[in-house]
């Protein structure tokens, strides 16, 4: 009667045995995210690459016709303006964002009446939805119902009416001014929790060691801050290299491309003009950009000297 | 160097009033600490004569100055923080000489200051590492060094030692009380521990709940405790306290709980069947015929001595300790009497000591 239960014990179910194992039960925890990553990410990234190998066209399959899309962007102008347009947006909005969202924290940082509340109303531009605030500010830059124009006339300041959106210069400076609106407040809050984290005592030390406000900020403040600037930075950059929603609402890449960044001429040629392989040869004109930024943060965040050793 | 005064200091935050009239002289080259249980007052007060917190009330003055509105780095204070408050970002060497930066000291100088304190604390193999690769000990050791560079009028220490396990603790200890017969620079060394207190002040600030308990040297706080507070705070382990009626029907004597009648020494000036507090120390308690009934509870060998810890007649606890080897069991029991010379009486009322009528 003993022989059947010892071959029981022998053999336990396929399923007992699973999950006793810690890698198949790891794997299995891994597989959701992983099918996820592949089906919507890989897989996306993949064809996009592909396409623009190809002369495919909405409607109808194309051939693989090696870099000649590139070639093709090579020699094109408006191309060329997209990426000095989109180098010139990430740069100066991510500047903005982060003196601005700097001071921001630093002012939030501080013993404020009414603090929480505060705190929360700083974060409403970056919960708006972007669609809901581009359309709020094309009102503000409308040409003729703008209220920034009214308001500088009736102060007297201006005489006629700014064309926000319909001259180069300051439609450019209109998207920017935008997009530094909407991406503050991520900036604000992520120092302002960084700030947080720098121990109340080291400004006492440093007060007691003689240094002036300008002097705890710059030897205090700004080096104990420096990591999660790497991290914030690099997100705000990624955000603002592959904006797409503010630019198509406000001026939809005009006037004559001066806003068009790399991402809306992406879908202009490939969605809205069929030309699907050359869209997606723009898109991935990209990535380049994209893993520059990527491995600047890469470097910038790696752990200090300081941060090294051991623990607490 | 310079001397500290504190003239009837009140700090309140908001509605809550913390200090209420802290007065305390502090000598130039004195070695003070402030000690009391968590929440007496004792840090804000310390940081309150680094500048740290506003003075509500009265007033602080460090040398011949009151430095009511004196801003910190004015005072020509240095603190030593409980947590060390290093600069992560900045190694030994720089951490030590940041105070000679901000003064614009030139390199040079500032070199040979650094390296002066480095000596003293034996820190000069340190100097070039950061804060997160020193241990506990050396990183104190850091924070003192950042003191003593900058050569500064008073030092204060807030609970220096209290992140440091026991054995580094009592090391340090004996190496702060060197260094400042070395330096001789007026110290103020706010701590919760009355061992620390006791074994490093040339004074004592004993508080509690806002205002000053007692000062004097240790070994007078030890002997002569004004009130009950003191008694039961200084001193490990702890005063025995007995509740009881003064009697004086021929010889003065002690009525405690349980039949508990203790003679003493020489009449006290207290009326007959008053509310008395008697505090003996454990180690004047001695093993007599005549004495109390005491059941053996707990038994601690340390080695050096036998602490007995046991209940009297009337449910009190009373823990005696013994030099000699007593071999007791749990449930004995032993009679103890009191050594005549060393015997504290407080008001029942008041807790206020009782001196004996001359």
């Amino acid at each position: 009667m003993a022989v059947p239960s010892v071959a029981v014990q022998r053999r336990p179910s396929i399923l007992s045995r699973l999950a006793g194992s810690r890698n198949a039960l790891g794997l299995g925890f891994m597989l959701p995210a992983a099918a996820l990553l592949l089906v919507f990410l890989t897989y996306p990234l993949g064809l996009g690459v592909w396409l623009g190998f190809t002369d495919t066209r909405i409607g109808r399959p194309g051939i693989y016709i090696g870099i000649e899309n590139y070639e093709y962007l090579w020699s094109d102008g408006v191309f060329w303006l997209s990426v000095f347009n989109t180098l010139l947006y990430t740069v100066s909005a991510s500047i903005l964002k982060f003196v601005l969202g700097l001071w921001l924290a630093l002012i939030l940082n501080e013993k404020l009446p009414f603090k929480s509340f505060f705190r929360a109303v700083v974060l409403l531009p970056w919960v708006v939805p972007t669609v809901l605030s581009a359309i709020a500010f094309w009102w503000i830059y409308d040409s003729q119902f703008s209220i920034l124009s009214w308001a500088l006339q009736q102060m007297g300041l201006i005489d006629h009416r700014i064309n926000f959106l319909g001259d180069p210069t300051n439609a450019r400076a209109s998207v920017i001014a935008a997009n530094v609106w909407r991406g503050i407040p991520f900036v604000a809050i992520t120092l302002l929790a960084g700030l947080q984290t720098i121990p109340q005592s080291l400004y006492e030390a440093a007060t007691l060691d003689g240094a002036s406000r300008w002097q705890l900020f710059r030897h205090v403040t700004l080096p104990l801050l420096t990591p999660i600037i790497a991290i914030t930075m690099t997100f705000s950059v990624l955000f603002t290299f592959t904006d797409f929603q503010l630019i198509y609402v406000l001026t939809r890449g005009g006037p004559v491309n001066a806003t068009h960044l790399m991402a809306t001429l992406s879908f202009q040629r490939g969605i809205a003009g069929g030309q699907l392989g050359e869209g997606a040869a723009i898109a991935v004109a990209m990535i380049p950009f994209l893993l520059a930024a990527i491995l600047f943060s890469y470097f910038g965040l790696q752990r200090r000297r300081w941060q090294q050793g051991g623990g607490d | 160097m310079a001397s500290v005064a504190i003239g009837d200091v009140y700090k309140s935050f908001g509605a809550t009033e913390i200090l209420h009239g802290v007065s305390v002289g502090i000598d130039d080259g004195e070695f003070v600490t402030l000690v009391g249980p968590s929440g007496c007052g004792k840090s804000t007060l310390l940081r309150m004569i680094a500048g740290l917190e506003k003075i509500s009330r009265g007033h602080i003055s460090i040398g011949s100055r009151i430095v009511n509105d004196v801003a910190p780095k004015e005072r020509d204070v240095a603190m030593v923080f409980q947590n060390y408050a290093l600069y992560p970002h900045m190694t030994v060497a720089e951490n030590m000489a940041f105070s000679l930066m901000l003064k614009g000291v030139p390199k040079a100088e500032s070199d040979v200051g650094v390296k002066r304190a480095a000596e003293i604390l034996g820190l000069v193999p340190l100097l070039s590492r950061y804060p997160r690769q020193l241990s506990g000990g050396q990183r104190q050791r850091v924070a003192m060094g950042r003191a003593i560079v900058r050569n500064p009028q008073v030092f204060l220490f807030d609970e220096p030692l209290s992140n440091l396990d026991a054995k580094l603790r009592v090391q340090m200890r004996a190496e702060i009380k060197e260094l400042h017969q070395r330096l001789k620079t007026t110290t103020i060394y706010v701590t919760h521990d009355q061992i620390e207190a006791m074994t490093m002040a040339d004074k004592i600030v004993v508080m509690h709940d806002g205002i000053v308990e007692q000062i004097g040297p240790p070994l007078e706080l030890y002997d002569r405790p004004t009130n009950l507070f003191v008694a039961s705070f200084i001193g490990s382990p702890a005063m025995n306290l007995l509740k009881g009626t003064f009697a004086n029907d021929g010889a003065p004597s002690f009525r405690g709980a349980g039949g508990v009648s203790l003679p003493l020494p020489k009449p006290p000036s207290i009326g007959n069947g008053e509310a008395v507090v008697l505090g003996v120390r454990p180690e004047h308690l001695r093993l007599a015929d005549d004495g109390i009934p005491v059941t053996v509870a707990v038994i601690e060998p340390t080695g050096s001595e036998v602490q007995i810890i046991g209940r009297t007649a009337g449910g009190e606890d009373i823990v005696a300790n013994f030099r000699e080897r007593h071999s007791f069991a749990p449930g004995e029991t032993i009679r103890l009497s009191v050594e005549p010379g060393p015997i504290h009486l407080f008001h029942g009322e008041t807790g206020r000591r009782i001196e004996a009528a001359r």
